[in-house]
Order: structure tokens, then sequence, then C-alpha cells
């Protein structure tokens, strides 16, 4: 009992109780299903600001509510279940879990179909995706890593678009490439530190500077994929466009950042040198990809694959900031994480929500919606704003903390990759701005009286929609205005971190 | 011939004893009362899994060294008696359904199954040679056991005959060690080696015959354990034999081969480990590549798993290349490796064919991958154990394939073999490719497939994938059990 009264054990593993629940309500039944999902997801969101408010201490630099337990000690093996918090990953956890009732709610028309499978997988995803973000122990975590993949699997391939299959399998096998290779880098790492504890082996901090390149690669290899950083990303739009509302959601707002998350928590601080002789080369990458996922979004026809391209343009930003590897790159990637999670994310249901009532996503069917659908129009302006960067909302605050960081950067060495990346932040307002005129300004495109012969002219939001989307809209605006508890609760944790890089 | 003898081979002989009477007492159960065979041929295997399972912890040589018992063969004989069991449990529907039962069938797999037992106990090339025969033989009459049909005609036949083909390499390499060595005894092999040559006892042109006679061995065992390039057999045979057949001789007759190519390698010649370290190594790459890569065209069930179980003995294999390692530790947990993924192999094993046998119908029909279309939705339970064996199967949490590869790439890298460990991931997510094919078709696809629900066969079935997942989160003893067994083989 004392096991599962951890914090942060019930955290991870809360979920689990609705999926029993589920298992004894009928498939028919479909409102208590999604009551049900609900309530778990929405308690377990309030266990995350429990732990948030009582029990977490931002100023603390290290990890808290530390749960260890000795799980596989026998036979050489050294692997515990190891579970813990800091200011890296709290942002994080608590995104998950603010994340996955939105998205839930998001399903309430949308699915239909077998919605008692879609229930259960979604809430092992949420396990799995606050298990990496938890996770302390190397085995621990590649368990959580590879298990995220099972349920947005089939999440992608059973309520997923007409080439869903095609594209859940990419998913799986992309990402499970990645993974392998990461799993030798862990066997090895478990082998020559005698222990698979991330912290013991940051404390250790003894691999040679050549074998901790190959190690760096590997982990890289997993995380690259994940993010994805060009040139591995030619599995998010198929995944992205595929995926149901909900997927799509939780796919851009929480998998991607188990990537970059990993670089965080992993690559700098057990490969130090590794990642700081690297840094101008991840710097390259990440600056191609802003620029190509910029301009490749540019040219979608489809808004939901429009969206996607973005995210690898706004992905770059984060890794960007990353390899500035000062607090200001840092502490702006981790926040660009919360605020791509949340933009992006309210992006993909407000996508969502209009695909529902015109059943396709091709720009040029669109036109005039605003006049049509005030609210959802302004809604949709305010979250594209905030995506592309506005002052006064989210994504300016975090691009720009990166983009001073990525500027005097030594690890980088060269001020032109931000120069370059600030391009990136134009081009965004040239696709977005796109899209949105093309949508919802100009003459009324053909769509809307497509829909009125089928018997029902388009409406705006409805009071779920709406309970849906503005609690992103608080955090675009409390980010934009005033981020200062944000980065509190992190500085700490970002510092400590840029303490153990040896930059030159 | 002492007591103490009998004590050391108890429960083979309780096995064997059993496995005549029921002959006998078989012939007064009439015809359609078949199944309390069975049911005595079940009570008979669990009889002698207590005996076994009592023996843990003694060692013992009995038979003038020709017998041995020790944590390893203790480990593979209840390993090979809960896959006997599991063997009767499947086969009690199917072949009622198939219009096959008959009595035979439960007493042919009781004797192969003790032939098994032999071989785990075998501590000289004559017994083992003996043990080999006593388990090939009832499997290749239990594959052509659907005799009319063709298809088990031909496997039996094909099986039998290039068997018997490989018995032979068996054989003359007994022939040459014995040459070479002048005993067949593996203790007194492993003697032939005196810090690296040969002992003077010996003479010294026979160094060759002894490496000859190795690798005689070698392609005998490759040939039991369908390892890549003595594979040819395994889909044609695992395709035509019966389906509860295949299922019981594909984890059994593997484990066995194991047991045997561990026990006779790591004791009698651990001198030729520099050599034959890039032999293994060699196979196991091969084998994982090509099983790996052929199941990918496969579009019948029986063939995709016939070419994934050739590929995961290339895993198994994988444990096997560090064996010499001149540190002891490397070698033992890698072999002890072996043993937790046989484990794992012949669980998730069980229950992948046992969803095959639900499926399959009397007219042979259920077999393709796209009958599975839709099962999902009709069965969920089933579908969802299928999941669990595939993802097993793969290697991916939370399940014990994926923990059995942890374990196996682990010893892969503690002997610094990188090389082999990366064709291991990578085999590994070829196999992905064609695995997933099953899930697509159960899951996303619409179908209306047809069932057999029948009690042992859900039992069975819904016991491994629950096993599957379960000692993949508390693993801890399973490695104790596997660690221990190795520890007197070096």
């Amino acid at each position: 009992m004392e096991f599962l009264l951890q914090p942060l054990t019930l955290l991870t593993f809360f979920p689990l109780l609705g999926v029993l629940i589920l298992f004894f309500i009928s498939s028919d039944n479909k409102n208590a299903l999604r009551w049900t999902t609900l309530v778990t997801t929405l308690i377990t969101f309030g266990i995350s600001l429990w732990v948030l408010m009582t029990k977490f201490d931002a100023s603390n630099p290290s990890l808290q509510l530390v749960a260890k337990y000795d799980w596989i000690t026998v036979a050489g093996w050294n692997i515990q279940y190891h579970l813990g918090l800091d200011g890296l990953s709290i942002l994080l956890v608590l995104l998950t879990t603010f994340l996955t009732p939105i998205s839930i709610l998001s399903t309430w028309t949308a699915v239909e179909n077998r919605v008692k499978d879609f229930m259960i997988f979604f809430l092992l995803l949420e396990v799995g995706m606050t298990g990496v973000f938890l996770a302390q122990d190397l085995f621990l975590f590649y368990i959580f890593w590879e298990f995220t993949l099972v349920p947005m699997y089939f999440l992608i391939g059973i309520w997923g678009g007409p080439r869903r299959i095609y594209a859940a399998v990419k998913f799986f096998l992309y990402t499970m490439a990645g993974s392998i290779l990461m799993l030798l880098a862990i066997l090895w790492l478990g082998i020559y530190g005698q222990t698979f504890s991330v912290p013991e082996l940051i404390a250790q901090h003894n691999i040679p500077e050549g074998i901790q390149w190959w190690l760096f690669l590997a982990f890289t290899a997993a995380f690259a994929i994940k993010v994805p950083m060009w040139p591995l990303h030619s599995w998010l739009p198929d995944a992205h466009v595929e995926a149901p509302t909900a997927g799509s959601v939780i796919l851009a707002g929480v998998l991607l950042k188990m990537g970059t998350y990993g670089f965080v928590r992993f690559n700098l601080p057990l490969f130090p040198d590794a990642a700081v002789k690297a840094a101008p080369w991840i710097a390259l990458l990440a600056t191609i990809g802003i620029i190509y996922g910029a301009a490749v979004s540019y040219a979608q026809a489809d808004v939901k694959k429009l969206v996607a391209y973005s995210s690898v343009s706004h992905l770059g930003f984060v890794m960007l900031g990353l390899f500035a590897m000062n607090p200001e790159g840092i502490a702006g990637a981790i926040l660009q994480m919360i605020n791509h999670g949340i933009s992006t994310g309210a992006l993909f249901l407000l996508v969502g929500m209009i695909y529902e009532q015109t059943h396709t996503r091709e720009i040029k069917v669109y036109g005039g919606l605003w006049k049509i659908t005030p609210i959802f129009g302004s809604i949709m302006l305010i979250v594209s704003l905030s995506s592309m960067g506005l002052p006064g909302l989210n994504g300016f605050v975090g691009e720009f903390t990166i983009l001073l960081g990525a500027f005097g950067s030594q690890a980088i060495g060269n001020p032109w990759y931000a120069a370059i990346s600030a391009l990136g932040v134009i081009m965004a307002a040239v696709y977005i701005l796109y899209m949105f005129q093309k949508m919802f300004l100009g003459p009324q495109g053909e769509i809307v009286e497509e829909v009125k012969k089928h018997g029902h002219a388009l409406r705006d939001l409805n009071a779920r929609e709406l309970i849906t989307i503005v609690p992103l809209l608080i955090f675009i605006f409390w980010i934009g205005l005033y981020p200062k508890p944000f980065f509190a609760l992190m500085a700490p944790a970002v510092e400590n971190l840029v303490k153990m890089l040896p930059i030159p | 011939m002492t007591q103490l003898d009998f004590q050391t081979i108890l429960p083979y002989t309780i096995l064997t004893v059993w496995a005549c009477v029921l002959i006998l007492v078989d012939l007064f159960i009439p015809k359609d009362r078949k199944s309390l065979t069975a049911l005595l041929a079940a009570l008979g295997l669990a009889v002698t899994l207590g005996f076994t399972l009592a023996q843990v912890g003694i060692e013992r040589v009995a038979f003038n060294n020709m017998v041995v018992l020790d944590g390893f063969s203790t480990f593979v004989n209840a390993l090979l008696l809960v896959s006997g069991l599991l063997g009767v449990a499947l086969a009690y529907g199917y072949v009622k359904r198939m219009g096959i039962e008959r009595g035979e069938y439960y007493t042919l797999l009781l004797f192969s199954v003790t032939g098994m037992m032999l071989m785990a106990q075998a501590s000289d090339l004559i017994i083992v040679f003996l043990a080999l025969e006593l388990l090939s033989i009832p499997l290749y009459v239990l594959a052509a056991f659907a005799l009319p049909k063709l298809e088990s005609e031909e496997a039996g036949m094909k099986y039998f005959l290039l068997g018997a083909f490989s018995t032979g390499f068996v054989v003359y390499g007994i022939a040459l060690i014995f040459g070479a060595t002048g005993s067949t005894a593996l203790s007194v092999i492993a003697q032939a080696d005196l810090g690296g040559k040969m002992a003077p006892a010996f003479s010294p042109g026979t160094s060759g015959l002894l490496v000859v006679g190795a690798a005689l061995l070698l392609i005998g065992f490759g040939f039991k354990v369908a390892a890549v390039p003595f594979h040819m057999w395994t889909p044609d045979v695992y395709q035509g034999a019966p389906t509860s057949v295949t299922a019981f001789m594909s984890s059994g007759a593997k484990i066995a081969g194991f047991a045997a190519l561990l026990r006779v390698f790591a004791t009698a010649f651990p001198y030729l480990a520099p050599s034959m370290t890039d032999v293994l190594w060699a196979l196991s790459a091969l084998t994982m590549i090509v099983g790996n890569v052929i199941a990918i065209s496969q579009a019948d069930i029986k063939r995709m798993l016939a070419y994934s179980s050739i590929a995961h003995a290339g895993y198994i294999l994988m444990a096997f290349v560090p064996y010499g390692d001149p540190d002891p530790k490397v070698a033992s947990t890698s072999i002890a490796a072996g043993l937790f993924y046989l484990i794992s192999y012949a669980v998730t094993n069980f229950g992948a064919w046992g969803v095959v046998i639900a499926l399959e119908t009397k007219a042979g029909k259920g077999l393709t991958l796209t009958d599975y279309s839709g099962l999902a939705k009709k069965y969920p339970a089933l579908a969802a154990a299928m999941t669990v064996f595939i993802l097993s199967l793969i290697g991916f949490p939370p399940t014990l394939g994926m923990v059995g590869k942890f374990y196996l790439f682990r010893a892969a890298i503690d002997g610094e073999f990188y090389g082999l460990a990366i064709i291991g991931v990578l085999t590994s997510l070829i196999s992905a490719f064609y695995y997933l094919r099953v899930v697509v078709n159960m899951y996303m696809r619409e179908g209306d497939p047809a069932v057999e629900r029948e009690t042992w066969l859900d039992l069975s079935t819904g016991a491994t994938a629950v096993l599957t997942v379960v000692f993949s989160l508390v693993p801890g003893f399973l490695f104790t059990w596997a660690s221990e067994a190795v520890l007197r083989l070096f």
C-alpha cells in the first residue's frame, strides 16, 4: 500500500483504475464510457496539481518525491523502480495530464465507433506518457517509452483516416527503429555503470569521450526520430494527418515532447562532452528543420498537414534552444515545448471541430468562415497568432528566449544559426496567415453550400467545444503575458543542468 | 546399477513407465472417450513435474557418468514438462475437431517428452544420441498424424528423411570424437585439452578429427533447433503437421536441442570456443536475418510462425556465442540469458499457436493472415491475447519477450559482440513489420472470423497471455533460477 500511495506512483498509474472500471461497463453505454474516462483523467490532472501545489519545491534543483524500490536485483542485474520529479519534467507532466482530459472531451461526438477500446487505449497512453517523464531508471524509462507506441499505434490504426494503416505501421516502425539503438546504448550503460539509475550514472561521470559519442548517437537516434528532427520527420505528417483529432493533439502535444525531453534528461547530462561537441551540428539540423518545415507548411493543400509540418519547424526551435546550452536557451526550449503542446494542440482541436462538420481538410474549399462562425474564427485567429509567435501570446515568449539563448550560445559558437532561424518566425507568419486568410476571410467557400445541401448549415462552436478549447486559450494568454511562474518552476533545475556541461 | 542411480532419473523413469502403461490402458478406452487418455497423459506429466521440482538443488551423476542431474537438467526438464502439458491442453479439443483423435497421440507425445528429458540429463554422447532418437521418432509420427491429409503426410515424410539425415551427422560426429579422444563421456572429452593443446595421451594428429566431429554435432543440433542453413524442413513441416503438434514441436524440440547443444559444447569442448565463437556468431546472425526476412513474404500464419521460430532460434543462439569467454561470469550470464529466453519463447509460442488452433477449421481453412481480419470486434479477448503474444515475439513491453531480449542483448554486449547485438535489434525491427500485420488485420480491418471455443484451449491461451505479461513485471525469480541452473556448467 505504501508503494501505491507514493504521489508519483499514484499519478502515473491512476488511469489504470479507469481502465479497470471501463472493463465492467457495457460497450453500448457510450456516454458512461466517456464520462468514466473523463472523470479519471480529470482526477489524474487533479493529482498532478496537488503534487505541484503541495509537494513540489520549485527552489530545489534536484529530484523530488522520489519513489525508489528494488525491482530486479538478482543475477547481476540492478534495476530499480525509480520515479522522480524535478524542474525539467514538472511542466511536461502537467501538460500531459492537462491535455488528456481535453482530448477526451474532443472525442465526445467524433468517436462513435468502438468507444470502449478507444478510451482504454487512451488511458493506457496516459500511463505511458506520464511514466516517461517520471522514470529515473533507464530500464523503466525504456519500458514506458516503448509502451507509449502501442496505444498510439492502435489509436491511429483503428480510428484514423483513409490511410490509417499505412500511417500507423510507419509510425510504429520508424519510432521503433530509433529506440532499439537506444536500447543497446542503455544496456551498455547498465553494464558499464553497474546500474540503470540515471542520477547515479550522471554522478559517476566517467564515460570516456570516444564512447560517449556512440552512446550519444544511439540516444539521439531514438529522440531525433520522435521529435522529429529533419531529416527523420517523414513519419510525422502521415501520422498526424491520419490520426483522429484526439490522437493528433496528444501526438503533437505530448509524444513529440518525449523526444525533446529525452535530450534534456539523458543526452545532455549523461554525455556532456559529446553533447557540447555535437551542439553546432544539432543546431544546423534544427535550423534546417525550422526553415524546411515552414517552407513545406506553406505548400500544403491540407490544413492538418500544414499544422503537422509547422510542428517540424516549431520543434526545430526547441532543439536549437536545448543545444544553445545556456540557461536562456534551455529554459526557453522547455517553455516552448509547453507552448507548442498548447498552441498546436489547440490548432488540431479546431481543425478537428470543423472537420467533424465538413469532412474535408482541403484549404481551398473553405473561405469566409469568420462571418458564418464568428466565435470559431476569433478563437482560430488567437491560436494562429500564438502559433506564429505574436508578442503578448505564449509562442513569442518561448521563441524569443530561445533565440536570445542561441545568439549568445558558446556551444553553438555561431550567431548565424539564430539569425537564420529568426527567419522561421517570419515564415510562420506567412503560412499561418495564408491559411487563415484562405479559410476564414474572403469570399464564401464552396464547402458552405456543400454542407447546406446535406440539410444542416455550418454551426459555430457549441458549449462542449468551448469548454474544450477555452482552457488552452487561458494558458495562451497567461504564458504570453506573465511567464514568470513557469520559468520559476524550472529555473533552478536548468541552472543545475547547465553547470554540468563542459562548455568551452 | 544402484538405487541412487534410479533416483537420479526418477522423473524420467516415471514418465517412461507411465507412457508404456498408457499404451496398454488406451486399448481399453472406448474410441469415443479418448479424452480420458489425454487426461491420463496430462496427469502423468503433472506427476513427473512434481518429482522434477522435488529434485531442485540435487546434483549427482549416475550410471557410470552417463547421466547427470544438476540445476541445468532440472531447469530444462521442468520447462519441457510444462511444454508437454501445454501440448496436451492444446491438442485436447483440436484432435477431436480435426477427427484425428486417437490415444496414440498422447502416448507419442509422452515418449517424445521422455526423449527430451533424457537429452537434458545426458552426459555421454551415446545417451545424447539415444535421447535424440527417442525424442525425434515420435515427432515424425506425430507430424504425419493427420494421415489421409497429404500435407501432413508430406510433413511427416520430410521431417523423417531430413531428420534421419541429420542424425547421421550426429552419429558420424560422435564416431570422430571417439576416434580422437577414445571416449564418448563428456567429462573425458573435456580432459583432452591441457592448456589449449591436445593432451599428450592423445596422438597429435587427432585434434583435427575432434574439430570435425564437433562441427558435425553442431550441424545435427542445428537441424533440430532449425538454425539457418539447416532450416529448410521447418516451414513445410510446421505447416503440414497438425497445428497442435507444431506448437509442441516448435517449443519442445527447440528446448531439447538447445539443451544438448549447450551441455555438449560447454562441458566437452570449452577449449574449442575460440574457433567455435565465429561459427556460432555466423550461425546466429544468419538465422536471425534469414528467418525474419523470409517471414515477411508469408501469407499463411503457420508458415509465418515457422519462419519466426527459425528467427528465434537465431536469438537463442546469440546466447551461445560468448560461451567460451575467458571471463566465466560473462559466459554464464550469457547462457542464463539463453535459458530465460527459452522460457519466454516457450510461453509466448504456445500462446500464439493456441490462437492459431482456435481459428483453424476442420477443412484446414482459417490459416491465412486475412482470416484474422475483424477478430478484435468479435472476440476481443482472443485478439488481445494474440496482441500480447505478438508484442512478446517482437520484444515489446510489457511482455516476457521484451525482458528476454533485454537479457540476451545485454549478454551479447557484455561479451563485446556489438555487431551481433546490432543485427539482433535490426532484425527485431524487421520482425515487427510482419508480426504487426496480424495485429493490423485483427484490429484495423473488417472481417468475419470463425473461432472454436474449447475450454482447455481458452484456458491455456489465457494463462500464457497473463503469464507473458505478469512474468515480465516480476522476472526476478526466473532470472535467479536460470542463472543458478548454469552455475555448475562452468
